[in-house]
């Protein structure tokens, strides 16, 4: 009975979002006010029909209803009640729902919070958000259905993968689809400007936030994900390049662009077509990422259940939301009017630098991802593409990136002195120099590219620290003056300056991890491995019972010298349902370096392999990301976007304060 | 007129990526069976240094069995969960793989197998590539079968799965056993 109401509640959504997709864009075209406003009306709708349907799944999951081919597919019994609610996005089916949920939520959002849009602007961002809205229902309801019955039920389940029965996963995809349904809103935004025809500052302050918002969920799920394939797979790694991380890189580099580019509009009125542009393209590589992992066309491990039909209908869409914008964008964007001019050297030209090597990095990976392809359709020779191909085209777009950082923020609108900018970074050179020369020297002449990699993210670290002193005036004035001064500076200013701090962090662990030490070996308990000035002791490894699964624990201490420094219990854990194997790695970290200890299989003699790492700044890659996110929270938190003040700022935000 | 032209790129460049994703969704054209043009053609010559030191994997050491030669790398993320299935074959099937790591730091193969178990009755080191690129490998990891006489006779491209193995690979190599 739920489910049949879940299912009633997801085919009304679809009818509410058609309804949303034409009658607040019609009575936009009109001038008609009630046509308008069925926009908030249908978006609140259509949330409320997909939470009920997202509550029913739900249900079914958590009472084991196999009745429900989705729920047999991918639950059990025996499994955890965390697992049976984050199993119902572990699946195809379940994750579209999730997706178009996250969607109607967005549009719900847009709904309350947009009292101070014209009416009309509002109108047809609601409308193209109930075009995609149309578009996905169709897609989950025709090919995708989450709420299809079986009889008879069978007595159980076949259980989720036991890789996903991980807390870090079952929580990375609601983060990750906030972060590309998110940007839908930039997406109906641009689009609705071109049919307007026009794009002011008002109209990028309003884009900001939406943007800022995804891009913070996406930053948090792509970590989550990073941080999830580090502990979970065993050996270490943290990033491969894989066409599905890909996927969700993609939009995160374009996405960052578009926030960047889009303060050149809001505090300068110019760079609209390209901003325009940015924002289509944002979210279109999300829905491109959406067909790459479900349509089945690259082999990855994450990649859902192939079926050619979802292809098919997915790459339609596509045609649709993406072709649609784009030629709507070919006719109407000339016509956007740039404003105000601008020299090369100059804030608006560091941000078009920032633009510059963002977008051209995400071309890189774009290509990286899709060249397979590419030769395989015109029958080309076969070639595949690997970690090596991007650490050489685009992490050296990166660097340019990150000497900018430093600099950028410090250069005045309009025309900027680089040369006085640079002379205020003379501490962040002398940083780069300092930490360069001492990463040589403590790693006696280690590989000299991390090295660089370390003496750069040094020199973004304290250039960015070196800019807020200055606005503070911070050691110049007396620190009440400073504090007053902090005070009084926009949030976002104090937002740009965390992100680009965890910018600096992230960058130094992954220069970092070039040091990293390893030491594999068969050690029967009773023994030691030493690693990196460390030892580790394996008292035993005992046989454990646990929820659904056979795990061997092996206990180990770790000892600096005599010192007991901790306890730490890595496992193996066997699935007899799947009949699979699942690593669960012990991480002791300080901070500074993590030591990382994974245990392998046992040999006939009784011992056991274990494979222990001893990993320098990796877990600032993910305190990093989580420094950016922050800051793109705190930016958020700036009164200048809260609710009512952007209707009394809707004069030219030249004398806001955060470029005086 | 040129500006109005840049103005339709995006959209030009999109329409041919989008006819890119039709062709790649052709009916016939399955990503994890990619029809190879070397099927039913003897595989292409190799020597390759041997990962445990001693002597040489090579294609003529190969023949005179029907065998499966699974091109795989320690970067590789898919291969692990192909991983036990090949380790399923090679001790409970008994059927002979042989591994090529494909573009790896031998050190790095070599740890891979120490620590999830070597399925493979020899391993060769293609440390550049161009053995895979011989084959026209697509992407570790990719399976091939080949015959007695060096023929060869299949290819899966990506991962194994239960499924192939059983309904595909098995009885493959049946056929190729008893002829």
């Amino acid at each position: 009975m739920i489910v049949e109401i879940g299912h009633f509640a997801l085919i009304l959504a679809l009818v509410v979002a058609i309804v949303q997709a034409a009658l607040p864009l019609a009575g936009a075209a009109r001038g008609n006010v009630a046509w308008m406003e069925v926009g908030r009306s249908t978006a609140l709708a259509q949330f409320l029909l997909m939470a009920i349907a997202m509550a029913a799944l739900m249900h079914a999951y958590v009472t084991s209803d196999f009745t429900v081919v989705n729920v047999i597919e991918n639950s059990h019994t025996d499994k955890p009640l965390l697992y049976k609610i984050t199993g119902v996005w572990g699946n195809h089916e379940g994750s579209m729902l999730l997706w178009v949920f996250i969607l109607s939520l967005c549009g719900a959002a847009v709904a309350l919070f947009s009292n101070n849009l014209p009416p009309a602007l509002r109108a047809r961002v609601l409308a193209v958000q109930g075009m995609i809205g149309t578009g996905f229902l169709l897609f989950i309801l025709l090919t995708s259905n989450p709420f299809l019955r079986e009889l008879p039920p069978p007595l159980n389940g076949r259980g989720l993968n036991p890789v996903l029965q991980d807390p870090g996963l079952a929580f990375h995809p609601p983060f990750l689809y906030l972060g590309y349904v998110g940007f839908s809103v930039s997406f109906c935004f641009a689009v609705a400007a071109l049919i307007e025809g026009r794009v002011d500052s008002a109209w990028a302050r309003w884009v900001r936030p939406w943007t800022l918002a995804s891009w913070c969920a996406l930053t948090i799920g792509i970590a989550m994900g990073s941080w999830w394939a580090y502990y979970t797979l065993g050996w270490g790694g943290w990033w491969f390049w894989d066409p599905v991380e890909n996927a969700s890189f993609l939009p995160w580099l374009v996405g960052t662009a578009l926030i960047h580019s889009a303060i050149v509009v809001e505090k300068r009125d110019t760079l609209k077509s390209w901003t325009v542009l940015l924002a289509i393209i944002t979210f279109s590589l999300s829905l491109v990422g959406t067909f790459l992992v479900r349509s089945g066309v690259l082999t990855s491990v994450h990649a859902f259940a192939v079926d050619p039909a979802r292809g098919s209908f997915i790459l339609l869409l596509l045609l649709v939301a993406i072709g649609g914008s784009l030629a709507l964008y070919a006719v109407r964007a000339p016509a956007l009017k740039g404003g105000g001019l601008f020299a090369p050297v100059s804030r608006e030209g560091a941000l078009v630098l920032n633009n510059l090597l963002l977008s051209t990095g995400a071309a890189t990976v774009f290509l990286g991802t899709l060249y397979p392809l590419f030769l395989d359709a015109v029958g080309g020779p076969k070639l595949s593409v690997g970690p090596p191909f991007y650490n050489k085209t685009f992490v050296p777009l990166m660097v340019p990136v990150l000497v900018a950082v430093a600099a950028g923020p410090l250069l005045a609108w309009k025309r900027g002195d680089l040369l006085g900018a640079l002379q205020r970074l003379w501490a962040a050179f002398a940083a780069a120099v300092v930490v360069v020369l001492g990463a040589l020297y403590v790693t006696s002449g280690g590989p000299v590219l991390a090295v660089l990699g370390l003496g750069l993210a040094a020199w973004t670290f304290v250039g960015v620290l070196a800019e807020w002193t200055e606005r503070l005036k911070l050691f110049r004035i007396p620190a009440r003056d400073s504090w007053r001064r902090a005070r009084n500076l926009p949030r976002s200013a104090h937002g740009m300056t965390l992100a680009h701090l965890g910018l600096a962090i992230s960058v130094a662990g992954i220069a970092a991890s070039a040091f990293e030490v390893e030491h594999i070996d068969i050690v029967a308990p009773g023994g030691d491995l030493p690693l990196a000035g460390y030892t580790l002791h394996l008292d035993k490894v005992e046989k454990l019972q646990g929820a659904n699964y056979v795990a061997d624990d092996a206990t180990i201490t770790v000892k600096r010298g005599d010192a007991v420094i901790a306890v730490v219990h890595p496992q193996r854990r066997f699935f007899p349902l799947q009949q699979q194997t699942t690593s669960e790695t012990a991480i002791r970290t300080n901070f500074l370096a993590d030591l990382y200890i994974a245990l392998g299989e046992p040999d006939q003699a009784g011992g056991w392999t274990i494979r222990a790492y001893w990993k320098p700044l990796v877990p600032w890659i993910w305190i990093g990301a989580v420094f950016m996110a922050f800051g793109g929270v705190v930016s958020l938190s700036d009164r200048r976007w809260r609710v009512g003040v952007a209707s009394r700022l809707r004069a030219p935000a030249a004398q806001a304060a955060a470029g005086d | 007129m040129m500006r109005r032209a840049l103005f339709l790129l995006p959209v030009a460049l999109f329409l041919a990526l989008a006819g890119y994703f039709a062709l790649a969704l052709r009916p016939d054209r399955d990503p994890q069976a990619l029809p190879s043009a070397l099927i039913d053609k003897p595989a292409p010559a190799f020597t390759l240094a041997s990962l445990d030191g001693g002597g040489n994997l090579s294609s003529d050491g190969l023949k005179g069995q029907v065998v499966v030669v699974n091109f795989f790398a320690s970067w590789c993320v898919p291969c692990r969960i192909e991983h036990p299935l090949l380790m399923r074959l090679a001790t409970q099937e008994r059927v002979p793989i042989y591994g090529i790591a494909y573009k790896d730091k031998p050190e790095d193969s070599r740890r891979i197998l120490a620590q999830l178990g070597d399925p493979y009755r020899g391993t060769g080191v293609d440390r550049d590539g161009g053995t895979g690129f011989d084959f026209g490998v697509y992407g570790v990891p990719e399976t091939y079968v080949i015959d007695r006489s060096g023929h060869i006779r299949q290819r899966f491209v990506g991962p194994l799965t239960a499924e192939v193995v059983e309904k595909e690979l098995l009885p493959l190599l049946k056929q190729l056993n008893r002829s």
